[in-house]
């Protein structure tokens, strides 16, 4: 087994814990980490993604129709909010590698301003579709307005709503965990931004910083598929 | 390396390092925390365990005349459910994954040691809600949770039960993000991939799944709940939805996750048969791929489990063949394993004798996944007692057994003593024997039509269900008899030494138990693994009366 | 077929001797491999048991053993997988000029339509050698009709259409069973299949002695009808439960307080918003010239026998075999 064994009389470099041999060790180690648990992100959205396309792919008229219930500049203003955000962090973590304390606090600060923003508005959005009826349960309504230049034969309209309603727990439910994602990054990046505050991150060791920002990227990203695939697709319907 | 008897009752070892329950329960130590895992599900454990003989004694009579039926269906949901999600899978991964991962690769600890305290956390608040869920009306849906019943008709704790299982399932993919870090970053120096302990090999593959598999039934979980709770129509058919998308969804995760159940207990299998066979394993490659390909296929074939639920015949015959393909790796590993005995030196110590009792229930549990893998003839075996003792078989005959051999293997390591081994060789026995008794005759009834989760039955179905609760009552015994003389061995028994096996590994370089830190100096790995050419036998199992 | 101790079912369809065939097989070729390989266990552990003065010879593996037991393994499965693809293919392909029979799974019962007309509850009654196609949904949760002696089995869900089929080879009487978890009486949700010679067949149908008790006919029409919609057998839907209600006081929503006699039943079937339970808005639908007089006193009798012991329970309603009387409600 073992020969002749090194005798490990390391010590501890800042910030490196016990069980590390190096900084080196701890620092891929953290990022294999954080790699593997937004694969493991990636299959708990993945779910939700497999059922809305197979409903999408079944009803494409049902979920036309919500669709274009969806507000488009509201959605379109989120995006750029977050996709603004991501890049306030990845100037983030270059400012840190730069050494640079109070602008990497401020772009920290700037990402969760983005995010919070990214909040209001979907509170918005979530606001206006509770006006509208859209919300699924017992008060769920298509208006006329919402069904035009569909037709939808009379006996077929309550399946046709039950599909549409199917559209909108899918929204709901996906928008939700993501805006969930959002406020857990959100809480996670107040942190970051005491710890840089405090000093504790500078060029040679960033790695809370590097994979709170790969989160916080990841989450932008489920957006990112999000938005095209709930607000894109089949708006103009031609039925 | 030869082994001395080193008496360590005094020496300072994880046990004794700190006293007090605030260094247990903030303890960072993955051996602590093994131990923690050990004691709750050994719980879970009970508490399935109660259900089931409640389940078996209501069938002991044709006539439902124990419980009522709800009861019933209560008892078999909450068997599974806590059997499934809080026994057998953490059981070996969380204990003896948890403890010796780091020993095997030469490392001090896990990558993560908080996120792994917080695993066992999580464990607990899903486990404690689950208790909650049991204790104030229970859940009636089987382990299965099939939609529409289980979001818009029954009238159980759906919600509590399915957040329950929900927040175990992260506790699940923080082991397995500990585990594939520290196999990928933290191996001693030498420590190649091909000189990794096959007992590696297989938690790697496990993690794996845990990985990939675990956040899908968390999302279906979570839409189950949010059907029920906000009335949300993505599997009911009355709101627009799909029952099979549930079922499609549910099982991508679970048929990987009875491969989480069984791919830990071959890694022990492992680890023991070519210690007590003084000799490496045969086909260490083979083996190590087959858990690799075991948990890539394992995604596969979920749809078996659908034959007959309304899936297309095309879609079934895709399934139906990966399915015999997943066959092979575990075909393949039984054989490597009695190939290892070839020309070799073997002893009939518990480890081993729990090794043959899992090679040959394994084989009759995976012979007859070919039965129900086969098309024509699953439509009239689903759903019956046939699959239920198909998975007992491979689930209990399998992976209990797999534990219950790797517990008696490193125990000595574990606890710093020997059990008694004359009383280790009768309890395996005992539970070989009641295990048969309990399942075999089930393969009977199922062919005979017996339907699953039924509360009563026709009368000519009781001759074998009685025979199967006999037999249920004697592993019940079997079961018993470890849980009395492990606890007695901590304070009676012989002091274990380094290596009482005179087994391979650097877990047995150590000393048992072994200190805080795992080793003074992180070795040097310059054999390959099983190296037992080099190991002296010990003198005899060690035996204690 | 229930002589001592039997192995399986009675094989009374034309494709159970495939099923079992291939079964008998499988059960040879595990005794088989069983039989090998505990027998080299065995040899091994004994011949090679730890003897002083012998070690371990150390053998590494050997590539041709691995290719050959993994190819060989892997060529008999697929014989396996093709057998099972073709009995499967024949249990899924309904003949031309099956007849059809219209199945309905609901908690917790079998409603069974022949093409005729001719309908039953829990029973199926058919010929000898004809080949019969199932057509089957639910009305609530996922059910499954399972019938061993045929070796055929087959979901039933709600919102669509599933379909089975068999051709009886053997007249006799056979168990019918529920094998989807479905709730409370799943195991209750049990029946029979008759199977008669062609001739008494006939006999049986012209008899039109098919025709229930009253209740039965009723729990047919309440299921058809969407009355369980609102009202669940075991709670209170978006309307009451009517479990119990006959002969019991009743509060309405304007305060007053009637008996749930045969009137009010038939009343709140015909003009529902006249009497409004007490918590329940008005939203049921009107049934007036919707059901004739024959079907009202069927529902009638249906809701009556509802205050009986749960379905399950020897000689309830539900359970009763069609042309005898169950036991009726008392007036």
């Amino acid at each position: 087994m073992s020969d002749s064994p090194i005798a490990l009389e390391h010590h501890l470099e800042p910030h490196q814990q016990h069980h590390f041999v190096d900084m080196e060790q701890q620092k891929h180690a953290a990022s294999l980490g954080m790699w593997l648990f937004l694969a493991t992100e990636l299959m708990f959205f993945g779910g939700m993604f497999c059922a809305y396309l197979i409903y999408r792919w079944s009803y494409p008229v049902e979920f036309g129709v919500g669709s274009r219930t969806l507000n488009l500049p509201l959605g379109a203003a989120n995006t750029a909010v977050l996709i603004c955000s991501s890049l306030t962090v990845a100037l983030s973590i270059r400012a840190t590698q730069m050494g640079k304390r109070t602008l990497t606090v401020v772009l920290l600060l700037l990402t969760m301003v983005f995010g919070l923003t990214f909040l209001v508005i979907k509170g918005f959005e979530w606001n206006e579709k509770y006006e509208k009826h859209h919300i699924p349960g017992a008060s769920f309504r298509l208006s006329a307005e919402d069904l035009k230049g569909v037709n939808v034969d009379p006996q077929q309209m309550q399946d046709f709503q039950a599909r549409t309603q199917t559209f909108y727990s899918l929204y709901f439910a996906m928008t939700g965990l993501h805006a969930l994602h959002m406020i857990i990054g959100v809480g996670l990046f107040l942190y970051l931004t005491y710890a840089a505050w405090k000093g504790q991150y500078g060029p040679a060791y960033y790695t809370p910083l590097e994979n709170g920002g790969l989160y916080w990227h990841f989450v932008d990203i489920v957006w990112i598929y999000l938005f095209p695939l709930l607000y894109l697709i089949d708006r103009n319907l031609q039925k | 390396m030869a082994t001395t008897a080193n008496f360590t009752a005094e020496r300072e070892n994880y046990l004794n390092a700190n006293y007090g329950v605030r260094s247990w329960l903030l303890t960072t130590d993955h051996k602590r925390i093994a131990l923690l895992y050990l004691a709750s599900i050994t719980f879970f454990f009970f508490v399935g365990g109660f259900f089931a003989l409640m389940i078996r004694l209501e069938l002991l009579t044709p006539a439902g005349d124990l419980v009522m039926a709800d009861t019933y269906n209560k008892l078999f949901t909450m068997h599974g459910q806590i059997m499934v999600f809080f026994f057998l899978i953490p059981s070996i991964p969380a204990t003896l994954g948890n403890f010796l991962v780091p020993m095997m690769i030469g490392a001090k600890d896990l990558a993560f040691p908080r996120i792994n305290l917080i695993s066992w956390y999580l464990y607990i608040i899903g486990g404690t809600l689950m208790m909650h869920c049991v204790l104030t009306g229970g859940v009636d849906t089987g382990w299965t949770f099939y939609t529409p019943f289980s979001t818009a008709f029954s009238n159980t704790k759906v919600i509590e039960a399915g957040l329950a299982i929900f927040i175990n399932g992260f506790s699940s993919i923080l082991t397995g993000l500990n585990f594939v870090v520290t196999v990928h970053r933290m191996r001693a120096p030498g420590m190649t991939w091909t000189r990794l302990p096959l007992f590696i090999w297989s938690t790697y593959a496990t993690s794996v799944i845990f990985l990939l598999g675990t956040p899908v039934i968390a999302i279906t979980l979570l839409l189950v709940v949010f059907e029920r709770a906000f009335h949300l129509g993505i599997f009911d058919p009355n709101r627009g939805g799909d029952p099979l998308l549930f079922q499609h969804l549910f099982w991508f995760y679970s048929h990987p996750a009875v491969y989480i159940m069984i791919l830990p207990a071959m890694g022990v299998i492992s680890e023991i048969i070519p210690c007590f066979s003084r000799k490496r394993v045969f086909g260490y490659n083979f083996i190590a791929m087959s858990s690799i390909a075991i948990a890539v296929f394992g995604f596969l074939v979920w749809a078996h489990h659908m034959f007959v639920a309304g899936i297309s015949l095309y879609s079934a015959l895709v399934f139906s063949a990966l399915s015999y393909l997943v066959a092979v790796p575990s075909a393949v590993k039984v054989f490597n394993w009695t190939a290892t005995m070839y020309k070799g030196s073997v002893t009939f110590s518990t480890p081993m004798l729990y090794a043959f009792g899992f090679i040959g229930l394994f084989t009759i549990g995976g012979l007859t996944g070919l039965f129900l893998a086969a098309l024509g003839l699953d439509v009239h075996v689903h759903d019956t007692y046939f699959v239920i003792a198909h998975f007992h078989y491979i689930m209990v005959g399998g992976a209990v057994m797999g534990f219950l051999g790797g517990m008696h293997f490193w125990w000595p390591k574990i606890s710093g003593k020997l059990y008694p081994e004359a009383w280790g060789r009768l309890a395996a026995a005992i539970v070989f024997i009641g295990f048969n008794l309990t399942f075999f005759p089930q393969f009977v009834l199922g062919y005979m039509g017996m339907p699953r989760r039924y509360w009563q039955y026709p009368p000519e179905f009781q001759v074998l269900n009685v025979l199967s609760t006999a037999g249920s009552t004697i592993l019940a015994v079997g079961y018993l008899l470890p849980m009395v003389y492990f606890t007695w061995s901590l304070r009676y028994g012989k002091p274990a030494g380094n290596n009482p096996w005179g087994a391979a590994g650097l877990e047995w370089q150590t000393q048992s138990p072994p200190t805080t830190f795992n080793f003074d100096e992180i070795p040097i790995v310059t054999q390959e693994a099983y190296d037992y050419e080099n190991i002296p036998a010990p003198e005899e199992v060690p035996l204690e009366r | 077929m229930f002589d001592n101790f039997p192995l399986w079912p009675a094989q009374s369809s034309s494709y159970a001797g495939n099923v079992d065939l291939l079964y008998i097989f499988l059960v040879l070729l595990s005794l088989f491999t069983c039989a090998a390989i505990f027998a080299t266990i065995f040899v091994f552990a004994t011949k090679y048991r730890r003897v002083h003065g012998r070690e371990a010879e150390h053998i590494e593996g050997s590539t041709i053993l691995e290719v050959a037991w993994s190819i060989i393994p892997l060529g008999i499965f697929l014989v396996i997988f093709v057998w099972g693809a073709v009995i499967y293919f024949q249990e899924r392909t309904p003949p031309q000029g099956a007849t059809e029979v219209y199945v309905v799974g609901k908690q917790w019962m079998w409603k069974l339509q022949h093409e005729e007309g001719v309908r039953e509850i829990n029973e199926l009654h058919i010929p000898v050698g004809h080949d019969i196609k199932l057509i089957m949904t639910s009305q609530d949760v996922i059910h499954s009709f399972y019938i061993p002696a045929f070796r055929i089995k087959q979901d039933v869900l709600p919102g669509r259409y599933t379909t089975a089929w068999f051709r009886a080879t053997k007249a006799g009487t056979y168990h019918l069973f529920c094998s989807q978890y479905c709730g409370t009486q799943h195991s209750g949700m049990i029946g029979q299949i008759v199977v008669m010679e062609p001739a008494d067949y006939q006999a049986w149908l012209n008899e039109g002695s098919a025709f229930g008790s009253l209740a039965s006919n009723g729990a047919a029409l309440f299921a058809q009808l969407g009355c369980p919609t609102c009202h669940q057998s075991e709670s209170q839907g978006r309307g009451p439960t009517l479990t119990g209600v006959y002969g019991k006081p009743v509060l309405l929503e304007d305060g007053r307080t009637v008996i749930a006699d045969e009137n009010y039943i038939r009343e709140s079937i015909l003009s529902p918003s006249a009497k409004v339970v007490s918590g329940f808005k008005p939203i049921m639908p009107v049934f007036q010239g919707l059901v004739n007089e024959e079907e009202l006193n069927e529902l009638v009798a249906y809701v009556k026998s509802l205050n009986q012991p749960p379905a399950g329970a020897v000689g309830s309603t539900l359970m009763a075999s069609p042309g005898t009387q169950s036991q009726e409600p008392k007036d």
